[in-house]
């Protein structure tokens, strides 16, 4: 099995889930997030390890990457969610996956998306009165040194 | 603070107890700080707080080129510098889809298994010392480690944070005599592992500190994301040399050591094995080393094409994973390390709800955590 097989199976399901054309990623509307996590999470193919999480500034809006592994199926499988940056909210995966508390307050603390119904959300890698949020292309305090040019 | 009465008795008065435990404290590996509520002498809660060694590693790598960044990847897990860079350049490659020669695969695999022994000396030792095996095997370790680290001087020239691998190959061929002392070193090392499991394994002080303490079932180390050794301890066979080998791995015969509790012992002895197991893996690295050309004259500047990649390899402590974004420039567009410690210890709060103190310091010691890479 492949992660286009996987991809077809949550189409017949979800149909507006769509397969990114460069990264074969499979890209999913943000407010499906929990049905789609628990169709994987079910006996049938077991994704019940999520390895990591992560996102990208793409400025206009943010990307987050989710990487599901099953030990079942023996596969590993990458689904993204895209977020315009006026409204950073998506449901935490914190009952499904354990793992998921801290990369999601990774995730808050470094790109500040908010995670509904997260037992903890609070920074953790920054110290917790730190503005802003380092890791969006916008930050710029302090200053960093310079991009090289060539 | 709120403060929680606890007392079984109506009589006795008594009120939860908070330490704290850290960021100064020599068992905790680094900058660690856990916040613990005990009623008497058991834990009741504990709060991991993280960040002490935040050096924005993943903000850096935007502004450096992909050369640049090599260097940095040492800073990460700094006791197995080698199997970082390895992960690094391998995620570039990758993104480039590189060839590298059949030499220099075999040379990485050499330097990074010989790092993996060196890395499981030091957590083999320094937890013997956490739980009170004063100095013995922390100097025994040490002193075996320092024999690789003189073989890895001499490779690269340095002896901590090494900088070895290029994209595309390594920075120097193997030196002439090298591998008669690697595999002096193996005959040697062999033996001493043997000494260690007399020192340690069957010791009865050390069985009443491990056995049946900390105990990570299967589906919670699965459901927390728990890679590398502490994974295998609690009995699911995965290792990504073995399932999704990457290199040469596949040309080698060896085997998966797993246990069925996944205690504190467990995980000690999950890595004893390992030792031995890389070892193996070196000996028959070295005897099918090929001739050839291993290292490059690397360019100063990288543009791989637009795209994304996710790379994994097993590292000492678990799966290290680089996602690097590529945007076709010179430098990533957005580069995450997806630390193996990092989701390793996240378990350790659950982990130590009804322990005693002591045996807090035991867990600890046993999932192998380096605060550099959590951090990052």
């Amino acid at each position: 099995m492949r992660q286009s097989d996987i991809f077809e199976l949550i189409k017949l399901k979800f149909p507006q889930v769509i397969q990114d054309e460069l990264t074969k990623a499979i890209v999913v509307p943000g407010d499906q997030i929990l049905g789609i996590a628990g169709f994987l999470n079910s006996a049938e193919f077991s994704f019940n390890n999520l390895h990591c999480l992560t996102a990208i500034d793409r400025k206009e809006n943010i990307e987050l990457v989710y990487i599901f592994y099953s030990f079942k199926i023996r596969l590993q499988i990458t689904l993204k969610v895209c977020l315009p940056v006026d409204s950073l909210e998506i449901e935490s995966l914190t009952n499904f996956y354990r793992s998921t508390d801290w990369f999601e307050r990774e995730v808050y603390d470094l790109f500040g998306v908010k995670f509904l119904n997260h037992p903890n959300l609070c920074r953790i890698l920054n110290p917790s009165d730190w503005k802003g949020f380092p890791l969006r292309k916008d930050y710029s305090y302090p200053d960093f040194i310079k991009k090289a040019q060539y | 603070m709120e403060v929680n009465v606890v007392s079984q008795n109506k009589d006795l008065y008594s009120e939860e107890f908070s330490i704290n435990m850290g960021p100064q404290h020599p068992s905790t590996h680094g900058v660690l700080y856990l916040d613990l509520r005990l009623n008497g002498e058991v834990v009741t809660d504990c709060v991991t707080h993280i960040g002490y060694l935040h050096r924005s590693m993943e903000k850096i790598a935007e502004n450096r080129t992909y050369t640049q960044f090599i260097p940095f990847t040492d800073r990460l897990d700094y006791v197995a510098s080698m199997n970082n860079n390895l992960c690094y350049v391998l995620a570039v490659e990758k993104l480039m889809n590189m060839e590298v020669s059949d030499r220099a695969k075999y040379i990485r695999v050499i330097i990074a298994e010989l790092n993996r022994v060196a890395s499981h000396l030091i957590a083999i030792g320094t937890f013997a010392q956490d739980i009170g095996a004063f100095a013995t095997p922390l100097f025994y370790c040490f002193r075996e480690r320092e024999k690789i680290i003189d073989i890895f001087d001499e490779i690269c020239g340095n002896r901590l944070t090494y900088n070895y691998m290029r994209i595309g190959g390594v920075q120097f061929d193997l030196p002439k005599d090298i591998d008669e002392r690697i595999k002096y070193f193996i005959k040697y090392m062999r033996s001493k592992a043997d000494d260690y499991e007399e020192l340690l394994t069957n010791n009865i002080i050390f069985l009443a500190r491990t056995k049946n303490i900390g105990i990570l079932s299967k589906s919670a180390a699965v459901s927390y994301s728990i890679t590398g050794p502490n994974l295998r301890a609690s009995g699911i066979k995965w290792d990504l040399r073995k399932d999704e080998p990457y290199l040469v791995y596949d040309k080698f015969q060896f085997d998966i050591p797993t246990c069925e509790n996944g205690d504190v012992w467990d995980r000690y002895k999950v890595r004893i094995e390992e030792l031995r197991q890389s070892l193996k893996i070196i000996e028959q690295a070295i005897a099918g080393i090929p001739e050839g050309p291993a290292v490059v004259k690397p360019g100063r500047i990288y543009k791989p094409p637009a795209g994304e990649v996710y790379l994994r390899t097993e590292n000492p402590r678990g799966e290290l994973g680089f996602y690097i974004v590529s945007d076709g420039s010179t430098c990533p567009y957005r580069l995450k390390i997806r630390a193996p410690s990092f989701s390793n210890l996240a378990v350790f709060s659950e982990l130590v709800k009804g322990v005693k103190v002591a045996d807090v310091v035991s867990i600890l010691g046993s999932l192998d955590i380096l605060m550099g890479e959590i951090d990052r």
